[in-house]
């Protein structure tokens, strides 16, 4: 009747014999996500690094694989980060400080907050379908840099707006309170202290953004960046193609030499990525370090 | 005395006046602020509206010409040949194998990953693991789509299965698991790690292993957490477009066989857009109709996981 | 003066007397073996030390209060008995705690065996988020238990006197609980797997003093098959419900010490440490 059976000690093992495998199981799972960034990495240095070199990023596309080179998409992208930040940052920052620092607790604040918790997790071609639909067609910007920053700004919105949100409220509320009592106004208050105080973390927020936007193609495809694209862009308004585009239109053929042409193109799509990433964090520490004084 | 008086008079007026003019000026002025930031903000409701308008604008127009039964129940999906049918059925499958082969990979193992990283690795060993599963979270999906095509489909199913094709659900399925591993085990670590300490404290003092504290407390006391972040993972399953254009095959295909190619909803709207399909025909508006079937999966899930994270968060805040 | 009020405190009683108060003596209990007990420990955490030299008895039918002020050690104390800072990084004994002829913390000494048969109740009520039975049938399942799980429930919620009061609402959420059925449902729940000893770290600080009574009344009862040692911030707690009560004093640099150990009523009464006087006659702490 009693809970001290005879076999404890035999089971207590088995209970053990258990947990060690269950530990070795985790253990080789987390391993499984670790295994397969580097298996990627690998076979990408390996298929691609023969191909890079100052040629392919100067040249343009080409029918001959071994005459193409990035020069358009690499322009391409350049363009279009720049005109996607300069749309989506003041916009989603704003949005954020309406939120988090004027909004008023009331069923609208939170349809709106919701709303953007939904839109993040909307399907970027859908973004892309809007875009074509909106910004070529509707607003007639054809199919220009400037229709696909804006259908891009639309989708990285939700990413700054929460990450900017987060930001903002993790400055605590004395520095507010203090601004407030010496008859700081609101917006003296939130752009002369808060903001700044919260700068790192909005910093983080936008090069995620920034990131997710120059990695993503269904959009662009929708919005009918050009497969081949034989010049860079003067303008806004004019046509053009980005890295991932190049990339997917030579993955997508079956010759071998295209292959290593699209590996290529990850690779310099990869380090633009590091390079903003790290880029970031430098200064995101040198903001972090001024403001601790 | 007096004029020393007077002095500091004037300087403390200098500070103090403000005359009604500029009073009323910054209120303006804030009342402008107030304004332009609640646009920011509105500009997120905007972009819900246009979806929902564009989308929706287009599928009625479709649905005048294709009956919704049709749509829903025809097994064969031909817009661009003729005898056309218009059976979202094929797309529909070629889309939930491939989210089903990747749930069948990601969630086992992110959450795996997940109960080590909160309930096993000392803190230096999770500071160098989740930095690499952020990266992984990182990289542009037509790396991954390139990578399931030419690694995975050559060098393991093929090797694997000999006779497979080269487009195949099952190398677009692998990868797509891959892709959103650090989602599941991101969020299923942060449910668990909102489970109170001292529930860990009372099963160990009560005799049990580790193991059996993280399987019979932690999980269970994080389940809704846990599976909200399924279906949240699920949803971009769905969503994602460039893997499974490059590597999942570009016919419709309704089979449950992974090793056959199929076409996704999302490869499907991106072959169109790649073609020459003029705008305002009945063949482009297909786009929108599986665009719109699209959005509302997707938006019916993240509701879905929304609602239990919020559950979950009134237990345990 | 100070002898009469160390007097009142040992002689404070409770306002409702259980009927096993009267039958036993405080003093000279029949036959109370050491069931358990700590020889010379010292214990860090990384480079602070946290106790030093600390040795207590822990006597089978008896109730054993660890009292002295706060961060004085007294939770590490009673937690090194079922080897429960093991779960804290940097944690290091020196010294043997024994139990059933063995030093728990020698080299092949599994603390899960060690927790199995030392239960524990904390300070806070932590009861599971699942149904009452779940609760209590938690540690029996977990220990691979054959048999009727339900008996077990059942004698365990009466030992800890809640049986009457949730038996019609076994499969209810524990949560809706009060704090304190909350607490006596943690203790059935250390009862089901039958331990040997029952340490309660605080338990009664978090409830309220109706239900503080209660579990003191189910203290005295337990005795009769159970060693319990109790952590106590109150000292009219311990007067009323301890047999034994042990002293502990945090030294200048931080480490605890147990400074006095006997019969509460001596303790209290007849000191032989200063520093035990002043602190019961409340000059601090």
């Amino acid at each position: 009747m009693t809970v001290t059976q005879a076999g404890f000690r035999r089971r207590l093992l088995a209970r053990k014999a258990t947990a060690v495998g269950f530990v070795i199981l985790a253990i080789a799972a987390t391993g499984v996500g670790i295994a397969a960034l580097a298996v990627l990495m690998v076979d990408l240095t390996r298929e691609g690094i023969g191909r890079v070199s100052w040629d392919f990023i100067n040249a343009f596309p080409s029918r001959k694989p071994e005459e193409a080179g990035i020069k358009a998409a690499l322009w391409g992208t350049i363009w279009m980060m720049g005109l996607t930040a300069a749309f989506a940052i003041p916009i989603g920052v704003g949005a954020a400080i309406y939120l988090e620092e004027y909004a008023p607790k009331n069923w609208l604040t939170r349809v709106i907050q919701t709303n953007i918790a939904n839109l993040a997790g909307v399907p970027s071609i859908v973004y892309g379908i809007l875009g074509l639909t909106l910004f070529v067609r509707a607003m007639e910007l054809g199919r220009s840099l400037l229709a696909g920053s804006l259908t891009m700004a639309l989708l990285v919105l939700p990413i700054v707006i929460i990450a900017s949100q987060e930001a903002l409220r993790a400055v605590p509320g004395s520095i507010r309170e203090a601004a407030f009592a010496v008859g700081a106004s609101r917006w003296q208050v939130v752009s002369r202290q808060v903001v700044p105080a919260a700068l790192p973390g909005m910093l983080t927020g936008i090069i995620l953004a920034l990131s997710r936007a120059i990695g993503e193609t269904a959009p662009m495809i929708m919005i009918g960046a050009l497969l081949f694209v034989p010049f860079t862009p003067d303008g806004p308004l004019d046509r053009f193609t980005v890295l991932p585009i190049q990339i997917f239109n030579w993955a997508a053929r079956p010759q071998d030499e295209f292959r290593v042409n699209a590996a290529a193109g990850i690779i310099v799509l990869l380090a633009v990525l590091l390079t903003m990433n790290a880029a970031a964090i430098i200064l995101r520490n040198r903001l972090q370090a001024r403001s601790r004084g | 005395m007096a004029v020393r008086a007077t002095e500091a008079q004037t300087s403390v007026s200098r500070i103090r006046r403000r005359g009604p003019l500029e009073a009323r000026l910054r209120h303006g002025r804030e009342a402008a602020v107030h304004g332009a930031l609640f646009l920011c903000a509105f500009v997120s409701v905007f972009t819900t509206l246009a979806i929902i308008a564009t989308l929706l604008e287009e599928t009625v127009g479709f649905f005048r010409e294709v009956s919704i039964v049709d749509f829903l129940t025809d097994t064969k999906w031909t817009p661009q040949f003729k005898p056309q049918h218009f059976g979202i059925l094929s797309l529909l499958a070629g889309t939930l194998l491939v989210a089903i082969g990747a749930a069948a990979v990601a969630l086992p193992v992110g959450l795996l990953t997940a109960i080590f990283l909160s309930e096993y690795a000392p803190s230096w060993l999770r500071s160098v693991v989740k930095p690499v599963l952020e990266v992984l979270a990182g990289i542009p999906t037509v790396v991954l789509g390139f990578f399931a095509l030419t690694f995975v489909s050559e060098d393991v199913i093929q090797v694997l299965f000999p006779g497979t094709k080269i487009f195949n659900a099952a190398s677009a399925a692998i990868v797509v698991g891959i892709m959103i591993i650090p989602m599941v085990a991101s969020l299923s670590e942060d449910a668990m790690a909102a489970v109170p300490y001292s529930l860990r404290e009372g099963a160990y003092a009560l005799g049990s292993t580790r193991y059996e504290v993280a399987l019979r407390v932690v999980v269970p006391a994080a389940l809704s957490g846990i599976v909200a972040s399924f279906i949240l993972a699920i949803s971009r399953a769905i969503g994602e477009t460039m893997i499974v254009t490059l590597a999942a095959g570009a016919t419709p295909n309704l089979t449950w066989d992974p090793l056959q190619s199929v076409q996704t909803m999302t490869a499907y709207i991106v072959q169109v857009s790649l073609g020459d399909t003029p705008q305002g025909s009945l063949e482009f508006r297909t786009i929108f109709a599986v665009g719109m079937t699209l959005f509302l999966m997707t938006l019916a899930m993240n509701i879905a996981s929304q609602y239990l994270l919020q559950r979950f968060r009134e237990v345990y805040e | 003066m100070i002898r009469e009020r160390l007097q009142e405190i040992a002689n404070e009683r409770p306002v409702v007397a259980p009927a096993q108060r009267d039958a036993e003596p405080m003093s000279a209990p029949a036959a109370a073996e050491t069931v358990a007990e700590a020889r010379h420990l010292s214990v860090w955490y990384g480079d602070f030390q946290a106790l030093r030299d600390v040795s207590l008895s822990v006597l089978g039918r008896r109730i054993t209060a660890i009292i002295g002020p706060s961060g004085c050690g007294k939770s590490t104390l009673i937690r090194c008995f079922n080897r429960m800072n093991d779960l804290i990084p940097g944690f290091r004994t020196d010294g043997e705690v024994q139990f059933e002829g063995r030093n728990i913390y020698a080299r092949g000494v599994d603390p899960v065996e060690v927790r199995r048969r030392i239960g524990m109740v904390f300070q806070k009520p932590n009861p599971f988020p699942k149904s009452i039975s779940e609760n209590v049938a938690f540690g029996a399942r977990v220990n691979g238990y054959v048999g009727r799980l339900d008996e077990i429930v059942e004698r365990a919620l009466r030992q800890a006197a809640l049986w009457d009061e949730v038996k019609d609402k076994l499969h209810k959420n524990a949560l809706t609980l009060s704090g304190g059925q909350q607490q006596r449902l943690c203790i059935a729940r250390a009862l089901a797997i039958e331990p040997e000893v029952i340490l309660m770290d605080e338990p009664c600080s978090a409830l309220d003093p109706v239900a503080t009574l209660k579990i003191e009344d189910l203290m005295r009862d337990l005795i009769r098959s159970y060693a319990i040692v109790i952590v106590t911030h109150n000292m009219q707690q311990a007067a009323r419900v301890a047999d034994y009560s042990a002293v502990m004093m945090m030294a200048p640099d931080r480490a605890g010490e147990m400074i006095e150990c006997g019969l509460t009523r001596e303790v209290f009464t007849n000191p032989t440490d200063k520093r035990t006087e002043d602190y019961i006659t409340g000059r601090f702490g």
